[in-house]
């Protein structure tokens, strides 16, 4: 008997499991980073998440879709690890545990599970968490100095950067007074700040970026847009005001930018399909990141920002096609 | 280093696969039965001229394209017709076809079989376009458009460049190679009677740059001819789509719905060109073409000279019969080609290769949801979103797929092939194309 189905008859052998594992890998100096400077309090957080956000999944495919368990997939994992990255190492496990059911059976398995999401579920879960129990999300930790020292991480907790930034500037003191109180952009970027799991090592999040980058996980086209918009539109206002808007390079090391640049905005299923779009997504979330931080009610505005592009983003595909092949008429 | 020419946007790199790409040449006997399929091309069936009980030689006439896209078909053996019958042929379907006892090999006295090489030729432009009408050549290279047709060039328009495609970006296939390697100079004199049927001073050969020897061995050939110029290209699939290639070499773009003459481009196939050098200055009719036979498990991967008619299974037996674990049989390419359902399909004038695959690769990977990756999109050589239109088609809104230029789809396969999702999106835009065809044709009607 021969097989007869349409061409083509060969595959490139990418797969889903292969992208999703790829993206786990990619966060390894992350999660590395994050267990140097939070201890075992950060590998509790991961592991709690990414467990409950399997179990999540497994529990609404088997009992309520009663369909195929895609556990495997690795995508539930991705979730967990960037819900964990999304909260403070000391946060409750419970709390953890409630933020990994919204991730998972609000934001992803009620749309109808992989794929069909219009939000990036690990965002959903944080702002979920942000809103419901805002004193716990917004303790963090200090970490443990970059050279020696032993900082009793339990007890302490302290502000992050752009915490101090937004306090500070509303109660009236210039950018270069604050400056003194912050880490210094060589241990921000490095990841010796105040800040949720995930996002305090920029050069952790660089690194991993790269690995997506060769591996063709990601393109450059969203973080590209991102970075430019957001540093230049923090660059101009810093210009303008040196006393009242930070520099953008210390916008650049501090809060979840990186992680939301890298892992978040680059997300498949939840941002647009077309290179385009994709740089009109970055240029978008930028923008909002730009306006939140310097504007808004809390200090970072990474989260929302990629969330509210996360609903432009049917839009977007509507809007900003691939340019056609032939599409403009070359006189012969 | 000089960056090679290639096609801007979209393509895939598939593994290459050209196991047989160093086998010379093997000349088939004629079979015991030929079965000469009336429809070769693209268009019309030719009208058969014989009947049950003629005796026919090699290279005559048996059916003749009637139609204004139809092309003639030659007996490629000699002996006894014993039927018009219909006989399943590549699309899968039953297709009417001549079927030849073989009796000897006796050709037409008018057909030169000599080796020797013959350059000058002293044709008007119409002599050597009815002249390849008469013979019966097509586009070898898979589409089987008739090449009489392409090079009646409509009021208008006008040509400025001849590019020959000996790109051979399918994996796997190897007979524009080997055809390059073996009957470059004469393939050069077909290039240059195809440049005065057209009325070009100009003609450029691709080849993909996976083919070293072939691009050395032209480009010192191509010293002797004027205006041919040999130029290596990426190897990026789909570089041999017509499209693709004109873009490649000539930096133009073919507008969305429009044949390359819009650009002043005509593409031929390097194994057309071959043709045309035999038709015209042997007064040989296409009776055979080379056709690769290869896939992992295949004993002998090879190509052969093998005469239209002779059915696929004498070709595998030459090549070391069927393998144990063979899962599919592919005419032509694993991109693009034709899964077939017998073994007893005849090679026509467009049959390139013969490809078997084995049941591990004939498996299809697992259909997960769309992660809306956007990679169909970027790899799309034609800037559509595969995605879109297989969604479209499947929900049946065809004026949508339409709006999203399904028929700009050249069906190269590579969303589908790079698609992680293992989605089946070429199966839908083919539905989608098929519908919208018969839509703007029945538009047409009215």
């Amino acid at each position: 008997m021969l097989t007869v189905s349409g061409s083509p008859h060969v595959h490139g052998d990418d797969s889903v499991k292969k992208i999703m594992y790829g993206v786990v890998y990619a966060m390894v100096p992350a999660i590395l980073v994050s267990i140097y400077f939070f201890g075992l309090d950060a590998l509790w957080v991961l592991l709690t998440a990414s467990v409950s956000c399997i179990f999540f999944e497994w529990l609404v495919q088997k009992f309520i879709i009663k369909g195929p368990v895609t556990i495997n997939d690795g995508s539930a994992l991705v979730a967990g690890i960037l819900l964990a990255f999304n909260v403070p190492a000391n946060i409750p496990i419970w709390i953890i545990i409630v933020g990994s059911f919204v991730t998972i059976v609000v934001a992803k398995m009620s749309f109808g599970g992989l794929g069909k999401n219009p939000f990036n579920p690990a965002l959903v879960g944080r702002i979920f968490l942000l809103i419901s129990f805002p004193v716990q999300m917004t303790t963090w930790p200090l970490p443990k100095p970059l050279y020696g020292g032993t900082a009793v991480m339990d007890a302490v907790t302290g502000p992050t950067p752009l915490g101090i930034l937004k306090e500070g500037v509303k109660m009236g003191k210039t950018v270069p007074e604050l400056m003194p109180e912050m880490p210094g952009y060589v241990n921000e970027l490095m990841g010796f700040q105040g800040g949720c799991i995930g996002e305090i090592s920029a050069i952790a999040l660089i690194l991993g970026a790269f690995y997506m980058l060769v591996r063709r996980i990601i393109t450059w086209h969203t973080p590209t847009a991102y970075l430019l918009t957001f540093f230049a539109f923090t660059g101009i206002l810093h210009l303008i005001d040196p006393t009242q808007y930070a520099d953008p390079f210390f916008h650049l090391v501090t809060g979840g930018l990186m992680l939301g640049v890298f892992f978040m905005a680059t997300d498949m299923v939840s941002t647009p399909i077309t290179y385009r779009g994709m740089l009109v997504f970055g240029v978008g979330a930028g923008l909002l990141t730009a306006i939140i931080r310097i504007w808004g009610a809390y200090p970072e505005g990474v989260a929302f920002a990629i969330l509210i592009m996360n609903a432009f983003t049917p839009l977007i595909n509507r809007a900003f096609k691939p340019k056609r092949f032939g599409e403009k008429v070359v006189q012969a | 280093m000089t960056t090679l020419k290639t096609f801007k946007r979209g393509g895939v790199h598939p593994a290459e696969n050209k196991i047989s790409a160093n086998q010379p040449i093997v000349v088939l006997d004629p079979p015991k039965q030929a079965f000469i399929p009336l429809n070769q091309n693209l268009g019309a069936p030719a009208i058969p001229l014989i009947k049950k009980g003629d005796e026919v030689k090699v290279g005559q006439l048996i059916a003749k394209g009637e139609a204004f896209i139809s092309s003639n078909v030659h007996s490629s053996v000699s002996g006894k017709v014993l039927k018009i019958d219909a006989v399943i042929d590549t699309s899968g379907y039953k297709k009417m076809a001549v079927v030849i006892n073989v009796e000897g090999d006796e050709w037409e006295p008018s057909i030169d079989r000599s080796e020797t090489i013959k350059r000058d030729f002293s044709f008007t432009q119409k002599e050597i376009i009815d002249k390849i009408k008469e013979m019966g050549i097509v586009g070898l290279g898979g589409a089987t458009f008739p090449s009489h047709v392409k090079l009646m060039i409509p009021d208008g328009k006008k040509p400025e460049v001849l590019l020959i495609n000996g790109v051979e970006c399918e994996p796997y296939l190897t007979s524009d190679h080997q055809l390059m390697m073996s009957n470059g100079e004469e393939a050069l004199i077909g290039t240059s009677i195809l440049m005065k049927g057209l009325g070009v001073k100009k003609a450029y050969i691709g080849i993909e740059n996976n083919k070293p020897d072939a691009i050395s061995y032209l480009k010192e050939l191509a010293e002797g001819f004027k205006g041919i110029k040999v130029v290596p290209l990426k190897v990026k699939y789909p570089q041999g789509g017509e499209k693709q290639l004109i873009k490649a070499v000539t930096g133009r773009e073919v507008p969305s719905g429009k044949l390359p003459i819009e650009v002043g481009a005509v593409v031929n196939n390097v194994g057309t060109a071959f043709a045309v050098y035999q038709a015209i200055q042997k007064n040989k009719p296409l009776v055979e073409r080379v056709v690769t036979v290869t896939g992992k498990s295949v004993a002998k991967p090879s190509n052969f000279l093998a005469r239209i008619g002779t059915p696929i299974s004498i070709l595998i037996d030459n090549a070391g019969g069927v393998p144990e674990d063979t899962g599919k049989i592919i005419s032509g390419g694993p991109m693009m080609g034709k899964a077939l359902l017998s073994l007893e399909t005849p090679v026509v004038k467009g049959t390139s290769g013969i490809l078997i695959m084995n049941k591990q690769e004939t498996h299809r990977v697992e259909m997960l949801p769309c992660i809306r990756c956007g990679r169909c999109v970027s790899v799309c050589p034609m800037g559509l979103e595969p995605i879109l239109l297989s969604q479209l088609s499947r929900l049946q809104m065809w004026e949508d797929v339409e709006k999203q230029k399904v028929m700009d789809c050249i069906e190269c396969g590579s969303c589908q092939y790079t698609c992680p999702s293992g989605r089946p999106l070429l199966d839908y835009i083919r539905v989608g194309k098929n519908k919208v065809g018969q839509i703007i044709r029945n538009r047409g009607k009215k």
